[in-house]
């Protein structure tokens, strides 16, 4: 098995239309890290997870990956792009997570059939195998992509916002799984919105409103003063319409709305 | 037992035209309906009515070139699709404009210029039958263009299917593992453009589409895995070809009409009667998943 490889941004900068949404970020997700990406909307959060899997370009800096191409890495996005009308079955769906070893031509093994009805009974959907995706509730669907991500066998899995509509015990068992992922040595991004979750189960936070605010141990991170500091930055785009253009300038003395 | 063999068997029994006419459109139909499928999968259901607008001065200009040789007007027509759809991609990827609407925009002019090669050199009748074509004037050399169309698209698309049905199903993923887009998505554009132009001189350019597109939408309401649905909107188009043939003999009436108006019939059918979420089968009972108790911890 490959081992797995620490992530280091240098000066990172992503822009759209010229407007960076993620504004020279620096620092480094260690080997085997289990991380959390907070921030508010549009800081940025979904922009670094995209820039990380090589699915943006970047404007300035560096991601160095140690080598291992991002298209190793597993990656869940956002879920509403994907048409869950398709006619696919939960065991369809699931098996693309061969695609690393099977990949556009070859044969899907016996072994990742077994592993994909595994995956599937892992993630509690046992009896679903051959069921319609169209027949899922939003929380089996979920279920139904995390299985997938187990068969990838990735050894850096990127989750962007992955319980979002999810209850709260769905959201505790797709936890465990992610648990288990840091367990078994991988490294583990997710992009969480919700700040008890990440201080409950995250033991490192990335906390980001377009330029970097905090990184690092979860209660250092997402101390008050940090949260302040992103709300404030995040108050400041709301105010120049112009956004980040703007030059940095001192916040030391003014109060916001 | 003799009228039924009169009313099924005896015109393609008795007229080398209709045996022509069938073999070619059971041809476009191995091609046309997995085509379809895919074009309905990607929320693309209008594209081939575009294409074939788009292939029109192609055709014309093979048109003026060596008057109707099939060949000079294939080559054409696909040229003219293929730059089309290709003009309208790169323009969507350079500028972020929609594909639809990048590719609207250069069918309308390709049609347009189209319309005027064809008036400013030719009579009506050759517009009336580039547009509408006619079936049964399909001759050997057709039929081996129609067939090795449809034996390259099976082929290609057997080669191509899992990329592209990740592409439509979940474009993110097939980007993220590297199994991405643009090839697979040119590919495909040039089959549509490939099966289109088969059809044109059969069906007529404006008829090929709803050989391709009726059959696909119909199977929609009777299977919800992929291979079911490729499998019964092939035979639907099968079905469709025959019955539309033997409608258009009996009945004395265009036959690229009558084939798309039979499909048409099995679409509305198919919308009334289908088992999966046809609007019958929602009034009646249906069987359904039942939570398995493994599932329930």
């Amino acid at each position: 098995m490959t081992p797995t490889p620490a992530i280091t941004l240098t000066d990172t900068i992503v822009a759209y239309r010229r407007l960076p949404a993620v504004h020279h970020v620096s620092g480094r997700f260690e080997a085997g890290s289990l991380t959390a990406i907070a921030g508010p909307n549009g800081a940025g959060k979904s922009t670094l997870l995209k820039a990380i899997m090589g699915l943006l370009p970047l404007s300035e800096g560096r991601i160095d990956t140690q080598g291992v191409t991002p298209r190793r890495f597993a990656y869940l996005p956002q879920v509403p792009e994907i048409d869950r009308t398709f006619p696919l079955s939960v065991l369809q769906t699931v098996l693309f997570g061969a695609w690393p070893r099977a990949g556009a031509f070859g044969a899907v093994s016996k072994v990742d059939r077994e592993c994909a009805l595994a995956c599937i009974a892992n993630v509690g959907l046992s009896g679903y195998e051959h069921a319609p995706i169209a027949a899922l509730s939003t929380g089996q669907w979920h279920r139904v992509l995390f299985a997938r991500l187990i068969l990838q066998d990735a050894r850096v899995i990127l989750l962007d916002e992955p319980f979002a509509a999810l209850d709260e015990r769905t959201t505790e068992e797709l936890m465990t799984l992610v648990h288990g992922w840091h367990k078994e040595g991988r490294s583990v991004i997710a992009v969480l919105h919700d700040i008890a979750l990440i201080r409950k189960h995250l033991p490192v936070t990335l906390l980001i409103a377009r330029e970097l605010v905090a990184w690092g141990p979860t209660q250092e991170a997402l101390s008050d003063a940090n949260l302040e500091r992103a709300k404030a930055m995040t108050d400041r785009w709301a105010r120049d319409a112009g956004g980040p253009r703007q030059r940095r300038h001192d916040h030391a003395g003014h109060a916001h709305a | 037992m003799s009228a039924l063999y009169d009313f099924l068997a005896a015109p393609f029994a008795d007229f080398a035209f209709m045996r022509r006419a069938l073999v070619a459109c059971l041809a476009l139909s191995l091609g046309a309906g997995p085509i379809g499928v895919f074009l309905v999968l990607r929320r693309m259901s209008l594209m081939g009515d575009a294409i074939s607008h788009a292939v029109l001065p192609g055709v014309a200009v093979g048109y003026l070139i060596s008057g109707l040789s099939l060949w000079a007007m294939s080559i054409g027509g696909v040229a003219a699709g293929l730059i089309v759809a290709l003009l309208a991609g790169l323009t969507s990827r350079a500028t972020g404009l929609k594909e639809d609407a990048s590719l609207a925009g250069f069918y309308l002019t390709s049609l347009a210029l189209g319309v005027l090669i064809v008036s400013a050199a030719g009579s009506s009748v050759d517009l009336l039958h580039i547009l509408f074509g006619s079936i049964l004037a399909v001759d050997d050399q057709g039929l081996i263009f129609v067939a090795g169309v449809a034996t390259f698209t099976m082929l290609t698309l057997a080669a191509i299917f899992r990329p592209l049905v990740l592409e439509c199903f979940d474009p993110v993923f097939a980007r993220a593992v590297g199994a991405g887009g643009g090839w697979v998505h040119a590919v495909f554009l040039g089959l549509v453009v490939l099966n289109l132009v088969a059809a044109f001189q059969a069906l007529g350019t404006l008829m090929a589409v709803g050989l391709m597109m009726l059959p696909a939408l119909a199977a929609r309401f009777w299977s919800e895995d992929i291979a079911g649905i490729v499998a019964v909107a092939t035979a639907f188009a099968v079905a469709a070809s025959v019955v539309g043939l033997l409608v258009s003999f009996h009945a004395e009436i265009a036959s690229g009409p009558a084939i798309v108006l039979t499909a048409a019939t099995l679409y509305v059918v198919s919308i009334l009667a289908g088992s999966r979420s046809g609007l019958l089968a929602r009034w009646l009972r249906r069987p359904h998943y039942h939570e398995p108790q493994e599932a329930k911890r």
